[in-house]
């Protein structure tokens, strides 16, 4: 007998869970020896658990609707938004605010889509006004990204297609479909797996028999990698890789970014029916926040004082954009018709009517 | 001036349209070299190339979902179900994305993609090969939902179909894809889809009907007219969202109607018609609304297909029925 074809997975990480370099400090990326960059991805990755935390209070004192935290995933988050360029599109599934902050989505944005009101997918600053909007079917963005990259190679756009799909995502045909394409029409995709280890209440051991997600992307021919998705650097170092083959017309690639759920699913979860708190606090010892922020202190260019002050500035500001959200008249009836077709139709037209007169007896 | 067919307007339509926008693409399974298994894509990827007319792999999910990443980027993607009966895996990005996109993000993002499929029974085809499901579509807002029924009108029902700005649901009705030719000017005019069109002026009762049942409620109408009764046939094309003013107009000034569908009866998109004209035309209506559908039945393997849809024999004994009543 011989062998048909044979692969192995390669794991990358740069910071330990204490924050210690695993390599030597010349093997770092570029962007890992700017400190100055790297202060920069850190206060944002400690401004999207802010923002986490506020939208957990706003749901549990009703100010909000079901929620879903990304507690436990900003390295991962951070690090793909910001290794993608503007021109770049991204298709998240619904808790990579990480990745979305970076690009431009405004926390009241994000509030407003939770708060029961589309305008929050209205994504006003660029680049984020041409990235997809939150995507609840599961992995089906994958797809969407997928189409976007085939759109860029017809085009000979030198743009970059990028997905985000959870590990019970990555069963779904959709994942699967998209890198199947991207193999076969070589398209600028990247999809990134964030594997937080549970679908809602199902753990990944039972989600799939592969030992690891990122193989599932031998079978389309792509190339793919593990990182360690609680270690920024190496989140960014392969997502840079990845984006730098698609743009030079190399095709698609898949990344597995292993990290925690550390909160619910969503707020009308509860996680402590299905697994323990034993796991969730080993998990919590290799989250993300701490070990850049022990990296930074050791460096000299991250302190106590430091902290304080950034803390202090992210209250300020996701008070700012709490207020902004919770000052927003609801849209007016009419809204639910005006967005259905570019043009109203007659016959919709009509029940507009039905509506709108509903509303007068009313007030 | 050349005669084509039904499906030779389709090839004609996508060809027109291709060579005057760059964004159209056409993307489905043997839709490239192959031209597609019913020939509607014959020759473009030699005229556009394999990435404008792209062979994709054997899978629905990602021909949908593809083209929902295409349109969001500004393509005028035109995706084919090799059937309709094939179109179940595509349901999920067609309603919750291409349908809704517009809406959710507040008109930020939007699909202009058309998904077309040979749709209807009555071709000795095998299982899963003659499903007729507009109803599937034409309660999912945010789509439009077309059925030519012929050459003229399915080359300016597509082309209107790709030009417009919100997704549209073309189902091609196959039986009649080569049942005659006419002429069609290869113009690019389209044709408006918001509206039903009167195939014949009749005084005494409505025959509303769409898809390949055309044909027969047409030889109906005649054979209607031998025996004294004047039909009025209305093709309604595009069903959602519904020209109904032209078909209140006609049952109101012939107080009948009979509808005509292949899908199954109950909750087929006959009854939203029979609905509307019970609230909006009852005291014009001079006897009950009848409809000749397909049963509440799978559509039954080739041996039997032809009982199962509507005949020329059982819509002129619904007319009659109508008529009998005053």
């Amino acid at each position: 007998m011989s062998i048909a074809a044979k692969f192995e997975i390669e794991y990358l990480q740069y910071l330990d869970p204490e924050g210690k370099l695993v390599v030597k400090e010349k093997d770092l990326p570029a962007f890992a020896k700017d400190l100055d960059h790297m202060v920069e991805l850190y206060k944002l990755m400690v401004s999207t658990r802010v923002f986490d935390t506020k939208s957990i209070a706003l749901q549990r004192t009703g100010k909000l609707g079901t929620y879903a935290s990304c507690l436990g995933h900003e390295a991962a988050h951070v690090g793909i938004g910001s290794a993608m360029k503007d021109e770049d599109v991204y298709a998240p599934s619904y808790r990579e605010y990480g990745a979305q902050l970076y690009r431009g989505v405004q926390p009241r944005e994000v509030y407003t889509y939770w708060g029961g009101d589309e305008r929050g997918n209205d994504y006003q600053k660029e680049p984020a006004r041409h990235d997809f909007a939150w995507s609840v079917p599961i992995a089906t963005q994958c797809l969407h990204a997928a189409g976007s990259a085939l759109a860029f190679k017809i085009r000979d756009e030198k743009r970059v297609a990028v997905c985000t799909v959870g590990d019970g995502g990555s069963s779904k045909a959709d994942f699967y479909g998209a890198i199947n394409i991207a193999g076969a029409q070589k398209l600028p995709l990247v999809a990134v797996i964030v594997n937080n280890q549970w679908a809602i209440s199902v753990p990944r051991s039972i989600q799939t028999g592969a030992e690891t997600l990122a193989q599932k992307a031998i079978a389309a021919g792509l190339p793919t990698i593990q990182v360690d998705g609680n270690d920024i650097i190496a989140v960014r170092k392969a997502m840079e890789d990845a984006l730098e083959r698609a743009r030079n017309g190399e095709g698609a690639s898949v990344i597995e970014a292993v990290t925690y759920r550390l909160g619910d699913h969503t707020t009308a979860d509860d996680a402590r029916r299905y697994r323990e708190n034993d796991e969730v606090e080993e998990a919590r010892a290799k989250e993300p926040v701490k070990r850049l922020r022990a990296y930074l202190e050791s460096k000299k260019v991250w302190d106590q004082a430091k902290e304080d002050a950034w803390q202090a500035e992210c209250d300020e500001w996701m008070d700012n954009e709490v207020n902004a959200y919770l000052e927003t008249e609801a849209q007016p009836v009419t809204a639910m018709f005006d967005y259905t077709f570019a043009e109203l139709p007659e016959d919709l037209a009509r029940q507009r009517a039905e509506a709108i007169s509903l509303e007068s007896k009313e007030h | 001036m050349a005669q084509i067919t039904l499906i030779e307007a389709v090839t004609q339509a996508l060809a027109y349209e291709m060579a005057h926008d760059d964004s159209v693409v056409v993307l489905g399974e043997d839709v490239g070299v192959n031209g597609g298994v019913f020939r509607a894509t014959q020759g473009l990827q030699e005229k556009f190339g394999p990435l404008r007319v792209l062979d994709t792999p054997l899978d629905e999910t990602t021909i949908a979902g593809t083209t929902v990443g295409l349109a969001v980027q500004g393509m005028k993607p035109v995706a084919e179900a090799q059937f309709e009966g094939f179109i179940y895996p595509m349901m999920e990005h067609i309603n919750c994305h291409a349908a809704r996109m517009r809406n959710r993000t507040r008109g930020r993002l939007s699909v202009p993609a058309v998904f077309r499929a040979p749709w209807g029974g009555g071709i000795r085809a095998p299982e899963h090969h003659s499903e007729a499901n507009e109803h599937l579509f034409t309660n999912v807002p945010g789509l439009r939902v077309v059925l030519p029924s012929s050459p003229a009108r399915a080359y300016g029902l597509l082309l209107a179909a790709i030009r417009d700005p919100d997704p549209v649901i073309f189902l091609e009705p196959k039986r009649i894809y080569r049942q005659y030719k006419e002429e069609v000017p290869d113009d690019g005019e389209a044709l408006p889809l918001d509206v039903c069109f009167v195939l014949r002026d009749g005084t005494d009762v409505t025959l509303v009907t769409w898809g390949a049942q055309v044909k027969e409620t047409l030889e109906a109408a005649d054979e209607l007219a031998e025996q004294g009764i004047s039909a009025e046939v209305i093709d309604v094309a595009t069903l959602t969202p519904l020209d109904f003013d032209t078909i209140a107009e006609s049952v109101s000034k012939t107080g009948r109607c009979v509808i005509v569908h292949e899908a199954p009866k109950t909750a087929g998109f006959g009854a939203e018609i029979a609905a509307r004209l019970a609230e909006e035309c009852l005291y014009d209506l001079l006897a009950p609304v009848q409809r000749v559908t397909g049963y509440d039945t799978h559509i039954p393997l080739f041996r039997l297909e032809m009982k199962y849809l509507p005949s020329v024999e059982r819509i002129v004994a619904a007319a009659q029925k109508t008529l009998a009543v005053s």
